[in-house]
């Protein structure tokens, strides 16, 4: 059986890597004892698949992870997608927390390779909403935005226009970042897309900053062109479009008839 | 006073690995701190994932938050970027429970598990904003004190640590925080008899601290300056005055603690689990403290004597509950000889057949014993994930073994390595030792020809096999028998190196792996410091001298160069040979062994003659029993089968052992009976606790 499950990652728990997490989750699935299955050979892992990593220092209201149960085993009868969640839920870090579960069909692809694009909520400070708004004006009418991104070690040139769908200002009545946010941040709201590589929230600041005149050049590395500094970055929704149809990973892949219930939200068990 | 972790949180984002700094582990306590409450800040001081797993800081953090009257929280060495973006907003040393400034504890409490950490402990002293010197702290600065294995010699760092710990830490640190809230609150009746205590200064509590057994308080005793009157020009002889008491009530000699009944200290019951990846990332559970195996170059195991084995039904429970608790699918059985528990195959087959371990646990025991039936021991427990077998013969000739004590005979290695490839294993690490007393080439290269016969015997079972060799340089330790022996040097070990490289060229599937010569030399200055080496440890740090474990940031220039400015030389603190005269800058303080004993050990080891391990034999009268009126405990009266385990011994049919067993009590719980020799159970004991080579 396999349980998709969607968490939060908020709080200090965001400076973890997804690696960590991922090991929060195998030891919390075992700490709660359900079926896992394994995978073979000499150094067998638990079947989990999780979603886009999240970047280290981001918060995120929707991750997912795919937890697979072993059918041989007697227990997995007794579970569904609820009660997957409800045992993990009690074991899992301070942070994260399971929001709502659904048992998928074994056969789809992973959220990894289905989702296409995510929501981003950003707070940044150094600068007032108006210019601000005024640098997300001058993104959106830009042609083309090169940034110089990382990739294995060396820097390559990116453009980073057409990966950004949707970015403005945040309505200023629902302000959603809080805690930690100093006095006079600014916050927008983006749709990224997630192929061909993810962009990060990091990237997104940059290319801001690299929208606005900077002294010597129009390409921004990081740190570089104005008082543009990210402060919170929080994913808010990951998305699965095919066919002009926008989906969360938990609406796809429902097995037919018969099991198809309705996502189950979850409650915060503690 | 305030958490500090708004301001902390704000440079997170431009530093690695951020999670180093937020706390929140499982097992973590948060404690809440309360004026009747003795808070102690227990350290490591290396990075996190260094730090974390040690098992000696774990326990006492527990110990000190069950008790009533104390709070404990931990932190570590912020690596060198946090360490920057601290300093430029003005952010302390913190903990990382309640991210408070480490000025807001009573004390802050370092582990000393090796020499290299020493200017990180300077550093963090530093970065708390407590004077660097003990003689500059008022009665508002936190009390600086330190335990670990290296404060059998803590005089480099007396300058700067207000007292140190010796041995087990386990019942000191109750004994410590009832004085400090004595102190603190006035409670009135345990005034210790120490002048100005009721004006409570801070001479008057350390004064009063020196009072306490096991506890090293450096500012209650002189030290007269160094005569340079040796034969060789150097060091005060032993019949000079040493290191003497100011105080009538100070003791003229420290004695360590000793926790004589491990079973009845079952700790950890809460071990950490980290939220990032850190070194030995499992449940890790004690089987038992010290080692009688008597290896002359190792420190650990000369000062944790005697052998104290934890029951076998506790080692079961502990790893099942810790299993359970923790969500870890492996686990280690941890002590300084682990194969040599009496217990060891019950113990085994009882975790291998849990069924709550349902074949996804693996078991480890990271010190494998040199022998053939360890292999088949080790093959049962390994099922799940085969990777590697380590074993450490130490010396590559027999002549060289029967000096350092490792008997292991060439058969035996042969055996273990036959038997690990033909169980399927596919790769063997052994440890060596180059710079060892009397080494000549020949034994420096028999590292080689012992590493290609296991290469020969691997391909008997595999077309593709590989042996790594892994050689450190030997530092000399306080506390044992080679403490007299003058270090090889960094020229020296690095022609060493250069000919085992050029040896085991032609080998092929043989690795040779080698630590750095410049830094075993930096480590030996320290070793065997005294006093002096303060000033050279202050002039390292001031040059920016930081996490010299590391080699990215070690640099031997700073340390000869920092010599040099405090007059010393590295013949003088390093290289030359000790003789038996000279007093050396710890003999005022005692791991409860003889110091004729470890003399003899050294004529031994020079004569080339091997001792048996006391288990099995009678008494050496090394100190350490007779001592502290304690006995080896074992948990089962035969020794394990097989092999000599490197005892020089034939052991294969096992025999009777002339030492203290445990017998479960009536009603079958944990609690030990005092048998055989009928010494009553005495007084317990180290700050450090975890497993480690001597060198």
């Amino acid at each position: 059986m396999r349980v998709r499950l969607r968490f939060s990652k908020l709080g200090k728990i965001r400076f973890t890597s997804q690696r960590d997490v991922a090991r929060m989750w195998e030891r919390a699935l075992r700490r709660a004892g359900l079926p896992m299955a394994y995978t073979g050979g000499f150094s067998p892992r638990p079947q989990l698949a999780f979603g886009p990593a999240l970047p280290t220092g981001c918060e995120s209201l929707a991750e997912y992870v795919d937890v697979v149960l072993d059918d041989g085993r007697p227990e997995t009868a007794e579970l569904d997608a609820e009660r997957t969640a409800g045992l993990a839920g009690g074991f899992l870090p301070a942070g994260i927390d399971i929001t709502a579960a659904r048992v998928v069909d074994p056969r789809i692809a992973s959220v990894q390779a289905d989702v296409t694009s995510c929501r981003w909520e950003m707070s940044f400070v150094g600068l007032s909403r108006d210019e601000l708004g005024e640098r997300i004006d001058r993104f959106l009418a830009a042609p083309s935005v090169p940034i110089l991104r990382e990739r294995k070690g060396r820097e390559e040139l990116d453009d980073l226009r057409p990966s950004v769908l949707t970015i403005a200002l945040s309505d200023p009545r629902e302000i959603r970042i809080d805690g930690g946010t100093p006095t006079g941040a600014v916050e927008l709201v983006a749709d990224l897309a997630t192929r061909p590589r993810g962009v990060r929230p990091v990237e997104v600041t940059r290319a801001l900053c690299a929208v606005s005149p900077v002294p010597g050049g129009g390409t921004a590395r990081a740190g570089e062109g104005g008082t543009l500094v990210l402060d919170r970055a929080r994913r808010t929704q990951q998305w699965i479009e095919r066919d002009g149809l926008r989906r969360e990973p938990l609406e796809v892949g429902v097995p037919p008839a018969g099991s198809g219930r309705a996502v189950h939200d979850v409650e915060r068990a503690s | 006073m305030e958490t500090l972790w708004p301001q902390i949180e704000a440079i997170l984002a431009g530093v690695a690995k951020p999670a180093r700094y937020i706390g929140g582990e499982l097992g973590a306590c948060v404690p809440e701190h309360g004026d009747g409450k003795v808070a102690w800040l227990l350290v490591y001081p290396d990075t996190y994932e260094i730090g974390l797993p040690n098992q000696g800081l774990q326990i006492l953090y527990e110990i000190l938050n069950d008790r009533e009257d104390a709070v404990a929280e931990r932190s570590y060495a912020p690596w060198v970027d946090m360490e920057a973006a601290m300093r430029a907003v003005g952010i302390p040393f913190f903990s990382l429970e309640n991210h408070l400034p480490a000025r807001a504890f009573d004390l802050l409490a370092f582990n000393l598990s090796a020499e290299l950490v020493y200017t990180n402990v300077l550093n963090l002293i530093d970065l708390s904003g407590i004077p660097l010197h003990g003689a500059d702290r008022t009665g508002d600065d936190p009390i600086v004190v330190a335990g670990g294995h290296c404060t059998f010699n803590p005089e480099p760092l007396a300058d700067f640590v207000d007292c140190f710990v010796l041995g087990d830490g386990e019942e000191v640190v109750g004994e410590i925080t009832a004085l400090i809230r004595a102190w603190k609150t006035e409670t009135p009746g345990t005034h210790p008899p120490v002048p100005e205590w009721e004006q409570r200064t801070r001479p008057a509590l350390l004064r009063a601290l020196s009072q306490i057994a096991g506890v090293y308080v450096p500012s209650c005793y002189e030290v007269p300056p160094t005569r340079p009157n040796g034969a060789d020009g150097y060091g005060a002889s032993f019949g000079d005055p040493g290191v003497r008491p100011l105080f009538p009530e100070t003791p003229a000699r420290v004695e360590k603690r000793t926790l004589a009944d491990l079973g009845a200290s079952p700790y950890p019951r809460r071990q950490l689990v980290p939220l990032i990846e850190v070194v030995h990332d499992r449940l890790n559970v004690e089987l038992f403290r010290g080692c009688t195996r008597g290896c002359r170059f190792c420190q650990a195991g000369m000062v944790t004597r005697p052998v104290r084995e934890r029951p076998a039904a506790q080692v079961r429970q502990m790893v099942s509950d810790g299993l359970a608790r923790t969500g870890y699918d492996e686990v280690a059985l941890t002590s300084l000889s682990s194969a040599d528990y009496s217990g060891i195959e019950g113990v085994v087959t009882g975790i291998v057949d849990d069924p709550a371990c349902s074949g996804q646990v693996a078991v480890s025991l990271p010190s494998l014993r040199v022998d053939a039936f360890t292999v088949a021991t080790a093959a049962q427990i390994q099922r799940v994930r085969r990777t590697g077998l380590t074993f450490a013969p130490e010396g590559g000739t027999w002549r060289m073994r029967q000096v350092i004590n490792k008997l292991i005979r060439e058969e035996d290695l042969y055996a273990a390595v036959d038997a690990a490839f033909g169980q399927g294993w596919r790769r063997v690490k052994l440890y060596f030792l180059i710079g060892l007393p009397t080494e000549t080439d020949e034994d420096t290269l028999g590292i080689v020809s012992l590493a290609r016969q296991c290469v020969e015997i691997g391909r008997r079972y595999h077309k593709s096999v590989s042996v790594t060799a892994s050689v450190g340089g030997f530092v000399p330790k306080p506390q044992t028998p080679f403490q007299w022996f003058g270090q090889n040097t960094v020229e020296e070990l690095t022609r060493k190196v250069r000919i085992l490289r050029e040896a085991a060229r032609t080998v092929r599937g043989l690795t040779v792996r080698w630590h750095d010569p410049e830094a075993t030399v930096a480590e030996g200055i320290v070793s065997r410091g005294d006093r002096r080496t303060g000033a050279v440890l202050e002039e390292v740090w001031r040059q920016g001298g930081t996490f010299q474990e590391w080699s990215e940031h070690f640099d031997f220039g700073r340390w000869t160069a920092a010599l040099d400015r405090v007059g010393l030389t590295l013949e003088e603190v390093v290289y030359r040979h000790r003789d038996e005269h000279e007093r050396l800058p710890w003999d005022h303080l005692s791991a409860g062994l003889h110091r004729d004993f470890l003399w003899q050990e050294w004529r031994d080891a020079l004569a080339e003659h091997g001792l048996e391990d006391c288990r099995w034999t009678p008494c050496y009268d090394c100190g350490a029993c007779t001592g502290f009126g304690v006995e080896h405990v074992v948990a089962s009266a035969v020794p394990p089968a097989g092999g000599s385990q490197g005892t020089g011994q034939d052991l294969a049919t096992g025999g009777q052992v002339p030492v203290r067993f445990l017998q479960p009590a009536v009603g079958g719980s944990d609690r030990t009976a005092a048998a055989s020799r009928g010494c009553p159970p005495a007084a317990p004991v180290p700050v450090g606790t975890g497993a480690g080579r001597g060198a």
